[in-house]
């Protein structure tokens, strides 16, 4: 068994622009290029380009595909119109959330998963195993695609000069073939930085000819490669959950803020699928009980929160921070953080932060921290 | 990068000004601050304090993590730089300038501090 990381086909391109590499759910990916704020400002601002080629991907087809994925999934299936995306969870009998998934119906009966980099394996195996019944395919594609994101106001001209693809027709969560700089591409709107922008799923043969042509086309108009460091303060910025933080096997959806994606009225399969009895009592704790809620926190101060320490009040603790970092667009510390329910409410007076032992006062907020101007 | 030849160096990363009339600068090398990213909050040792070489007198904070500060010699605090409090980005813009982060009087210092050769080995850069 190797224990070396693995390499995207973007890596020595990488390396030749002198990213700082770090080991990332068994990739070597790129942590940052330069500044990890000029990339995350210029992604608010202009563009930023990502290698994003560590992502998951299963191809689920075959004349059951939906009912398969409406059983293994918590999401309705059956309602994604061909080229449209659906966010979902894939769930334990027990409704702990394995992981989040962004689904793409590709045809009538051709359906990809993209799963995150480190449950990849566990969504492929969990998928594998739900299909034993249905007569459908579950293909791991993993290999088959590399995936770059451009992200950022500029992004839509960026990518138009480059493709014949319908932008403008193309909705936030939808992806459609097309052709980038005369490849083929899978074109998708479904960021996760807050900003508009746009994943092209393309064969890692062709992943350096593409990353090479928009950074041709978007320099002009301040477009920068970007790195993981300041994806994950975009995300943060714009509220977005991630899992290992935020999402974990011992919480459900609908505790984690997130029961919407959770549809027991289900086209297919009477309405049965894995986890639905767990997660109808859970429903009903988030309703009458809720133990713990996702809120925002902003720091007065300038020490920086961590995933792990402890929310505290009066003394006492109340919560736990689940991601923290400087946010470049409000200037100050923000979290995400898990409180009991009593203190959630934005505007509680007198919620700290444990930092080494000092309790740092934070106000607590509704998230997202940052919704861009439409 | 280079490190300046009129230097001295811990292998924590800091570097530390030859004294004048008994005052030596501190503060951490280009390669510390390349490796911490962009730093957004700097805790620097209070001036009266007493600081011990090899112990740790204050932290910095970058994007993704935070890092003990060492002081590389025995002494007390003079001054600490204000401008990299209000602007910890001087640290990563100008580490060996305007990033430098307090100042000593030297009472004492270890014998392991390096030459720029023997920092620039032992860094790998």
């Amino acid at each position: 068994m190797s224990i070396a990381p693995r390499l995207t086909a973007l890596d020595a391109l990488h390396r030749s622009l002198g990213a700082t590499m770090t080991d990332f759910a068994g990739w070597d990916m790129p942590l940052r290029y330069g500044s990890e704020r000029d990339e995350h400002v210029a992604v608010r601002t202009k563009a930023g380009l990502f290698d994003l080629s560590h992502m998951g991907e299963i191809t689920v087809t075959g004349p059951q595909a939906v009912e398969l994925l409406d059983h293994a999934l918590v999401g309705n299936i059956s309602t994604v119109g061909v080229g449209r995306a659906r966010y979902t969870m894939i769930c334990q009998e027990d409704g702990g959330i394995l992981d989040d998934l962004i689904v793409y119906r590709l045809g009538e009966t051709e359906y990809m998963v993209v799963a995150n980099a480190s449950n990849a394996q566990i969504v492929l195996d969990a998928l594998t195993g739900r299909a034993a019944g249905f007569d459908a395919e579950v293909r791991d594609d993993r290999d088959a695609y590399a995936l770059i994101a451009v992200q950022g106001p500029e992004s839509p001209g960026i990518l138009k000069s480059l493709t014949d693809a319908d932008l403008d027709g193309l909705k936030y969560y939808a992806g459609l073939p097309g052709t980038v700089a005369g490849v083929p591409a899978l074109i998708a709107r479904t960021g996760y930085t807050g900003e508009d922008g746009f994943e092209l799923f393309l064969k890692p043969e062709h992943a350096e000819g593409v990353w090479k042509a928009l950074t041709e086309a978007g320099a002009p108009v301040g477009l920068i490669p970007c790195g993981l460091s300041c994806r994950d303060t975009l995300r943060l910025e714009a509220g977005m959950p991630l899992y290992g933080h935020e999402l974990t096997t011992s919480l459900t959806p609908f505790d984690a803020g997130l029961g919407r994606v959770v549809k027991f009225e289900k086209t297919t399969n009477e309405g049965r699928f894995v986890g639905r009895e767990a997660l109808e009592k859970a429903a009903e704790r988030a309703e009458t009980a809720p133990p713990r809620k996702l809120v925002g926190l902003v720091a007065e101060g300038r020490r920086v929160p961590r995933a792990g320490f402890s929310v505290v009040k009066d003394g006492v603790v109340i919560g736990e921070v689940t991601s923290g970092a400087p946010s470049p667009t409000l200037g100050k510390p923000i979290a995400m953080a898990y409180v009991d329910a009593a203190h959630a409410e934005p505007g509680t007076q007198g919620v700290g932060v444990d930092i080494r032992g000092t309790h740092e006062p934070y106000e607590v907020v509704a998230l997202p921290f940052y919704k861009r101007q439409k | 990068m280079s490190n300046p030849t009129q230097l001295r160096y811990t292998k924590e990363h800091e570097w530390l000004s030859a004294a004048e009339d008994g005052v030596a600068t501190v503060g951490i090398t280009e390669f510390a601050a390349n490796a911490l990213g962009d730093v957004v909050f700097a805790q620097l040792p209070e001036v009266g304090a007493t600081v011990t070489a090899g112990e740790t007198c204050g932290e910095l904070e970058s994007t993704k993590s935070v890092s003990d500060l060492y002081s590389p010699v025995t002494g007390e605090v003079v001054a600490a730089n204000q401008d990299v409090v209000d602007d910890p980005s001087l640290v990563n813009t100008a580490p060996f300038e305007g990033g430098w982060l307090f100042k000593v009087r030297v009472t004492g210092e270890p014998d392991e501090l390096l030459s720029a050769d023997e920092y620039t080995a032992f860094a790998g850069n």
